[in-house]
């Protein structure tokens, strides 16, 4: 009884979660420019439009640019934080956690406000670099919880071991350590550059002349001339993600390397989920 | 929301502390490669004489809807100044951004006139020299040099399009047809009013109560004593419990009156055009109160980056075609007198749809937005500014 | 290090290895080198743009915008705190986003433990893919276009009324109200919620269950008993997000929100915008500031950073 209960529960948060997607995905074919519902009519019109968006196209790349530069400079600084604070005890290290774990946990409008003054101060021109500052600084939590996670879990006698058998620190780095914490890596990176290709508040404080996709989309929004443009941009978002997404998450857990677990469920906890995340508006 | 430079910068060390932000930014840049980059800004007082070779960019804050693909493709091609434009929600907005990083960022802004004064008074926008802008002889005399963007006999740049804030309302539901602003403020339609989120709204009050309350001798909505503010702000509070929703973007209000959530509230015609085109049941009307508007001034900023593109973006955005094309897009008037025909070429009727064609009393009717101030024309700095307008509109919405 | 370069210049490649194994060795024994040497990157990141900017950004809560230049003026004062605690519309705003964040806290977790349950134990292990992109997916799709599918379901005219009205009940009314925030808000952050508490639900050793068993526990008591309690550091991780995303969050009170739905966000937001006025701005956003802070220091408390 109880199990059925538990298991309708399961399906209707599917249903919760999915439904909106699904929504977004039918107002793509959306004749009119105007939500409604029922319905009006069916058109596949907006997909070439959508296509030959040139601001569209821009926005779309300059995400991509952003999500890329600020996630690679969060596995660089999130990595090397946790492998500090994994290794070494030193004082202050509780604080790193807590430091690192701020830009998430306080709201976006607060990150966004403080870097706005902090380069106007500066008199920094807002651009590319800027928004990339801003979301690198929310995105290295993500890889730093992931990799200190994996970390936590492997075995020091490991990279002891391979330093008596005479392996240099580098050695040790790029052969032991490094593949035990890849698959943590990946999987922190990717909710990293999920969390960046979707910022809007922080991004609305820290971008210049030019558009983010989603910046892009509250300006489409605005009056809605072509609204299910935006429909169609965002079901091809999610039909390009969602093989990444699948994929990382049988990488993470299929070949992570040294699973401490026996149990079929335990797997690599830290390895989905890094969890911790701000898509952030 | 983005402040300008220098505000809430500490005093201490600031040459040290910009270097450190220099050098991240530097470092950063490298890394970032991005392209891009201005030549230096131009500062002149003296208006130029002749409109010399593009810069190849031009960065416009702009609201939604006025840089569309139809007239900025064949500008781009034409000039080789490639357009980016930053979309503002308010004329709020458009200064703030406008006034960001020392105002190099952005060389022009498409300001209403509750920004324009704003701009014109912080120093945030240059003279320009209407005699390069071709078009500007045949805009209507009104919009040659009004008020809202003309000071002292200087022109801080060309006017563009204008429109009233008209009374929307649901045919099905709002019978007889209204004629009064009354009808947002009336209790039968509790729960199905909707006003724009923006403190300007404040004059529509005051508006009204010129004509209803004639005992509080409000001669100009947007220049309110004390006493005639708080008459406007109690019908406000008043009307707070009927409304929905008040809208941010143009698009709330139109979801709200296609999925029957609103019956009646204060519009553009943009809303009424694309509720009209989707079936929607609603028609708008200039109630007999008359009716605040808007008219738009495309502005130089004072350092501005590619001010040679600018020129060219005034000269190609008031000609009668572009002109005709973005007044039916967002369904506003030209400021080209000239565009009618092409109005009509692109929809029959166009033109007199839109008012473009009206005669100068119509223009008269429509108290165009200002930026209140304590100067109320009288000499006395007894009148409420904008910032108090602000403070009054958040603490009436709660 | 200096000892490695200095081999470098020196010699050819068989001492280069060697030195750097010497070099490498001394860094693996002083581990305080070694560990500063990884965090001074990171760290300097930290400290010169993100406390840096925070520094700036909550100094100029104490100073004033003057009234007629609109300038800031560098003088040290608590106006605009005292414009907050006396005006009664910023505290019904504070609390109703507080309110708000609470509600839509406790909402997720509730939703959240079951499903996360189910997922981490009993799904076999293709369900479990499956569940994991499902909860992924909104992840990747835009936060905004997410709200705006809200408004089409919520509407008046829309597709749970229609719904209703075909199953034959009346519609309700909760498009453009804080029912509605309440329910986006829930939606927009509940994977958040999930994903710490699934992986607080897999940490859970099968011996520990087992031994409950043993015990003569049965099925939900060793759920309340043993289970609960050792998941509750991933609830809380879960709620660090779901509460502080609603608490800073300005765009879906504005989409679906209604006549008073303004939230501290909103406020600031408008402030900064309309009025330049950041001092006050930064004043009333040390509330947020400050409720998260004091959450913060409770959730380490309870283990939920390790649970991040």
């Amino acid at each position: 009884m109880a199990r059925v209960a538990l298991r309708v529960w399961v399906a209707l948060i599917v249903l919760f979660l999915l439904f909106p997607i699904l929504l977004i995905a039918l107002y793509a074919f959306n004749e009119s420019n105007v939500q409604s519902w029922p319905l009006p009519g069916l058109s596949t019109k907006w997909f070439a439009s959508t296509f030959h968006n040139e601001a569209m196209r821009q926005a779309l790349w300059l995400s991509v640019r952003a999500a890329l530069i600020a996630t690679t400079i969060a596995i660089v600084l999130g990595s090397m934080a946790a492998f500090a604070v994994h290794r070494f005890r030193f004082f202050g290290r509780e604080t790193v956690s807590f430091l690192l774990v701020l830009p998430l946990a306080l709201p976006g409008i607060i990150t966004g406000m403080a870097l706005n003054s902090f380069f106007a101060w500066g008199t920094v021109d807002f651009s590319l670099t800027t928004i990339v500052i801003g979301h690198a600084t929310f995105c290295i939590v993500t890889v730093y919880n992931n990799a200190l996670a994996r970390l936590r879990r492997t075995q020091t006698s490991l990279v002891e071991a391979s330093m008596d058998l005479g392996a240099d620190g580098w050695q040790t780095f790029r052969h032991v350590t490094l593949p035990m914490v890849a698959t943590a890596l990946v999987a922190g990176g990717l909710l990293a550059f999920a969390l960046s290709f979707d910022e809007v508040i922080v991004t609305t404080f820290t971008a210049g002349a030019q558009n983010t996709l989603p910046l892009w989309i509250f300006g489409n929004i605005r009056l809605g001339q072509q609204l299910p443009q935006v429909n169609v941009v965002v079901l091809m978002v999610i039909v390009v993600t969602i093989v990444p997404v699948t994929l990382a998450q049988r990488l993470t857990r299929d070949t992570g390397v040294l699973r401490t677990g026996t149990g079929r469920g335990r797997a690599d906890a830290s390895t989905h989920a890094a969890v911790a995340a701000e898509p952030a508006p | 929301m983005r402040n300008s430079r220098n505000r809430g910068a500490p005093p201490a060390h600031p040459a040290l502390a910009r270097l450190t932000v220099g050098l991240v930014t530097l470092a950063m840049t490298a890394v970032v490669a991005c392209g891009g980059g201005g030549s230096g800004g131009s500062t002149t007082s003296s208006l130029p004489t002749s409109v010399g070779r593009g810069e190849g960019q031009l960065n416009l804050i702009a609201w939604e809807g006025y840089t569309e693909p139809q007239w900025v493709k064949p500008f781009e091609q034409q000039t080789g100044c490639n357009v980016s434009a930053k979309y503002a929600g308010s004329s709020d907005e458009m200064v703030t951004l406008m006034r960001q990083g020392g105002g190099t960022q952005y060389d022009m802004v498409s300001a209403s006139g509750d920004a324009s004064l704003r701009l014109i008074k912080g120093g945030d926008v240059q003279p320009v020299n209407v005699a390069l802008v071709p078009g500007w002889k045949d805009f209507i005399p009104q919009l040659q040099s009004p008020p809202h963007n003309t000071v002292d006999g200087k022109h801080y740049g060309v006017s563009l399009q204008w429109g009233p804030n008209t009374l929307l309302y649901n045919t099905r539901d709002v019978t007889p047809a209204p004629d009064s602003w009354a009808t947002i403020y009336d209790p039968q339609f509790k729960g199905r009013i909707t006003v724009p989120d923006n403190p300007i709204q404040i004059a529509d009050a005051a508006l009204y109560l010129s004509k209803t309350r004639p005992e509080l001798g409000i001669r100009d909505p947007y220049e309110l004593t004390q006493d005639q503010l708080t008459a406007a702000i109690d019908l406000l509070k008043s009307q707070r419990p009927l409304i929905k929703k008040y809208w941010a973007l143009a698009s709330d209000e139109i979801d709200l009156f296609k999925n029957g959530d609103a019956v009646v509230g204060a519009s553009w015609p943009y809303q009424t055009i694309t509720l009209q085109d989707s079936g929607a049941p609603v028609k708008d009307l200039i109630p007999r109160e008359g009716a605040t508007g808007w008219a738009d001034t495309w502005m130089l900023s004072a350092h501005a980056r590619h001010p040679n593109c600018a020129y060219k973006w005034m000269q190609w955005i008031s000609t009668p075609r572009v002109q005709a094309e973005q007044a039916i897009s967002f369904g506003e008037t030209p400021a080209n007198t000239k565009a009618c025909p092409y109005m009509d070429r692109i929809q029959a009727g166009a033109c007199t749809k839109y008012h473009a064609n009206a005669p100068a009393s119509y223009f008269a009717s429509i108290r165009f937005w200002r930026t209140p101030t304590r100067d109320c024309g009288n000499g006395s700095q007894d009148c409420t500014d904008y910032t108090t307008w602000q403070q009054r509109w958040t603490e009436m919405k709660g | 290090m200096t000892a490695a370069r200095a081999e470098v210049v020196a010699g050819g490649p068989g001492r280069f290895r060697s030195a750097r194994r010497r070099a490498s060795a001394g860094l693996f024994r002083r581990g305080w080198l070694r560990a500063t040497l990884l965090l001074s990157a990171p760290a300097a990141w930290f400290v010169l743009i993100y406390l840096a900017a925070l520094a700036i950004l909550f100094v100029s809560a104490f100073w004033r915008v003057d009234a007629f230049t609109g300038e800031v003026v560098h003088q040290w004062n608590l106006d605009n705190f005292k414009t907050i605690a006396e005006s009664p519309a910023y505290r019904t705003i504070a609390l109703r986003t507080i309110g708000i964040a609470a509600a839509v806290t406790l909402t997720d977790a509730l939703l959240a433990i079951p499903f996360a349950y189910f997922a981490a134990r009993l799904a076999p292990r293709r369900l479990q893919t499956v569940l994991f992109v499902i909860v992924l997916v909104p992840l990747w799709t835009s936060y905004l276009v997410r709200v705006y599918a809200w408004r089409l379901i919520l509407a008046h005219d829309g597709i749970l009324n229609w719904t209703l009205h075909k199953l034959g009940f009346g519609g309700v009314d909760i498009a453009y109200s804080n029912w509605a925030m309440w329910v986006v808000f829930s939606y927009l952050w509940l994977p958040f919620m999930i994903l710490p508490v699934w992986v607080a639900f897999e940490r859970v050793p099968d011996s520990f269950l087992e031994a409950s068993a043993d015990l003569g526990a049965r099925g939900w008591t060793t759920f309340r008993r043993v289970l609960l309690p050792l998941v509750l550091p991933g609830v809380v991780a879960g709620s660090i997000f779901t509460f502080s995303l609603t608490l800073g969050d300005f765009i879906t009170p504005t989409l679906v929100g209604g006549a008073g739905s303004d939230f501290i966000g909103n406020v600031v937001y408008s402030s900064v915008g309309i009025a330049n006025n950041v001092p006050f701005a930064a004043a009333f956003a040390t509330i947020p500031l400050l409720v998260m802070g004091a959450y913060l220091l409770v959730a380490r408390k309870v283990g939920a950073f390790e649970a991040l």
